[in-house]
């Protein structure tokens, strides 16, 4: 029905693309140059992710490039969250939780049976939709990650003023290192929530909707220091903000959820997955043209 | 009267009578009652517990033995050191014990086995356990592995026993208040289960299990019945030296005394209640501010 009207209706395919305008010009204010398939740091091939019997995921296939920012988005309920919570076995928290399909890093899986998930969590990292700061010093939070490793580090004050300078977030706090972390303003907390990550040297930073308790001022900062993060990490980013993954993103993948007829279960499956230029200039999917759009979802 | 921009509306002056009828007035009456009530009983065990105690409230209450021939000059200076020594073993020995177990259920139990279900029903039935079949328990262990019963060693096993439920389940809740995010958020850094717990989820729960286990101290010092299962109804006039010496504490005392005809025995009763109750006011009163002055904000 939907494809009928949209191909026949002139005017609206008009509206349509007027509403997409600016995500388009923001997509493409600074084209990076890259290949057409990413170099990839890890990859999901056919992956499944099921809550006990429900498939929350189903068939996912994608690569996540090296420095590069993967932007994952789609409607609510769609599983991005729950794709990115298995990239660094988060899932394995919920009870019930089970991977089917190979996800690897560096082409070594990482549900196989001798792989210690504590150094999967280690290698990649993660940042949650909520600010989620520890109760103690900002110093504390920092240095947290590097103690609990037993990370060889020669200075325990430089480490952390390099992931705190990192984060862009020294100048702000290098005199009160001591004071509580929950004193911090929410950006402040979340951008010591990737200083913290950054400790520990991951090689991917997963970031589940980072600025969606944030305010638009903060949200900048934080994706400013995304592009910056870019040059030594991979990271990987669900948002709910079209936008966001316009301005920040090199590739992203949309997911939608379709509803099972019988069980009116809803299961996430990926749509679509490019370059971001192409994602919301010339989406390839007409359901990725409609959410671009802000028809659906 | 309908003026222009006005718009017409139902008055709101009430319309149904509300809570002015007289079913409503008895009910109300019920529950002014049933409080007057608790409160009158209190005041009166309260007051006459001043009143009768006031005499003997002296220097010789806290540092005289107790005396059969002279009732005038009983003190409960064995009782007052005898609880101190019980509370105190009894607390080393079931808050670590409960924490530990709480920590297992709370973060490592798999909840859907059953003997972790087993264990959960049995908790709550365990709390509501009368405190005399904890002495009668403690009195058959120590009967058949050979141990003497009327020590301090065996009252504190007695009363551990009794509070381990208690200090669980508070300690299960305290834990349970810790928000998810804190685990996961140590979990994403590579932190270890262990360590998790260890360094984030206790230290948050420090304050809970704190007021938790202070309380269920409280209950034990004012206990009586388990330790007289375990025959610490004897005359005692002499400091507890160890966790094999013979003891008495200030609920057996108070009994004790209570139980005796003259004046003046009742009267040093009185005043060894009075010390009671200010020792569980004041273990209440930390309790309350511990809880007051780390409550977490999250």
């Amino acid at each position: 029905m939907t494809t009928h009207t949209y191909s026949t209706n002139k005017q609206k395919a008009e509206e349509m693309e007027q509403a997409a305008a600016p995500l388009i010009a923001l997509a493409s204010e600074s084209p990076r140059q890259l290949p057409s398939e990413p170099r990839p740091i890890m990859e999901c091939d056919d992956v499944d992710v099921f809550y006990g019997d429900f498939r929350a995921v189903s068939s996912v296939s994608m690569g996540f490039g090296y420095n590069e920012i993967t932007a994952l988005i789609g409607p609510s309920g769609c599983g991005k969250s729950t794709l990115l919570r298995s990239l660094n076995r988060m899932n394995d928290l919920i009870d019930g939780a089970r991977v089917e399909g190979a996800i690897t890093f560096h082409g070594q899986s990482i549900y196989g049976k001798d792989v210690d998930p504590i150094e999967v969590r280690r290698r990649i990292g993660m940042v949650f939709q909520k600010p989620n700061p520890f109760p103690k010093s900002i110093y504390d939070n920092v240095a947290y990650g590097p103690r609990v490793i037993g990370m060889k580090v020669d200075s325990m004050n430089d480490t952390v003023e390099e992931a705190l300078t990192r984060a862009a977030l020294w100048d702000e706090v290098k005199d009160k290192l001591k004071q509580s972390a929950l004193g911090l303003s929410g950006g402040q907390q979340q951008r010591l929530c990737i200083a913290r990550t950054i400790a520990v040297r991951p090689e991917v930073i997963l970031m589940d909707e980072p600025c969606s308790a944030l305010d638009p001022i903060a949200t900048s900062r934080i994706e400013d220091l995304m592009t910056e993060l870019r040059a030594d990490y991979s990271i990987i980013i669900v948002t709910h903000n079209m936008q966001q993954a316009a301005r920040v993103a090199d590739r992203t993948a949309f997911f939608t959820a379709l509803a099972d007829e019988g069980t009116g279960d809803r299961t996430g499956l990926l749509v679509e997955y490019d370059l971001t230029t192409k994602i919301f200039s010339a989406p390839a999917d007409e359901r990725t043209e409609n959410y671009i759009s802000g028809r659906f979802g | 009267m309908v003026t222009l921009g006005a718009i017409a509306t139902a008055p709101l002056k009430a319309q149904r009578e509300g809570d002015k009828n007289g079913k409503s007035i008895v009910f109300l009456g019920v529950l002014w009652f049933a409080v007057l009530f608790a409160v009158v009983c209190l005041a009166t065990l309260l007051v006459t517990a001043f009143v009768d105690g006031s005499t003997r409230l002296d220097a010789n209450l806290f540092t005289r033995y107790s005396s059969i021939v002279l009732p005038e000059r009983a003190g409960a200076r064995a009782a007052i050191l005898g609880s101190a020594l019980v509370i105190v073993t009894t607390a080393v020995m079931a808050i670590p014990l409960g924490v530990a177990a709480a920590i297992y259920l709370e973060e490592f139990a798999d909840s859907k086995r059953w003997y972790n279900k087993v264990i959960e029903v049995n908790l709550t039935n365990l709390a509501a356990v009368p405190a005399i079949v904890y002495g009668m328990l403690t009195a058959g262990v120590a009967l058949s592995i050979g141990m003497p019963r009327r020590v301090v060693l065996a009252g504190a096993i007695a009363l551990a026993l009794l509070i381990l439920p208690v200090v669980i389940i508070t300690t299960r809740e305290a834990i349970r208040a810790v928000p998810q995010e804190i685990r996961q958020g140590s979990l994403a850094l590579g932190a270890t289960p262990l360590q998790t717990v260890w360094r984030q989820t206790l230290p948050s729960a420090v304050p809970g299990i704190a007021t938790g286990s202070i309380l269920a101290l409280s209950r034990a010092l004012g206990e009586a019945a388990p330790l007289l299962l375990l025959g610490g109804l004897v005359f005692v006039s002499y400091d507890p030296n160890g966790l094999m010496s013979g003891f008495t504490t200030l609920p057996i005392q108070i009994y004790n005394w209570a139980k005796e005809p003259q004046l003046a025995f009742q009267q040093v009763a009185s005043a060894a209640i009075i010390v009671m109750l200010a020792l569980l006011l004041l273990m209440n009163t930390l309790a309350i501010i511990i809880r007051n002055r780390y409550q977490k904000r999250w």
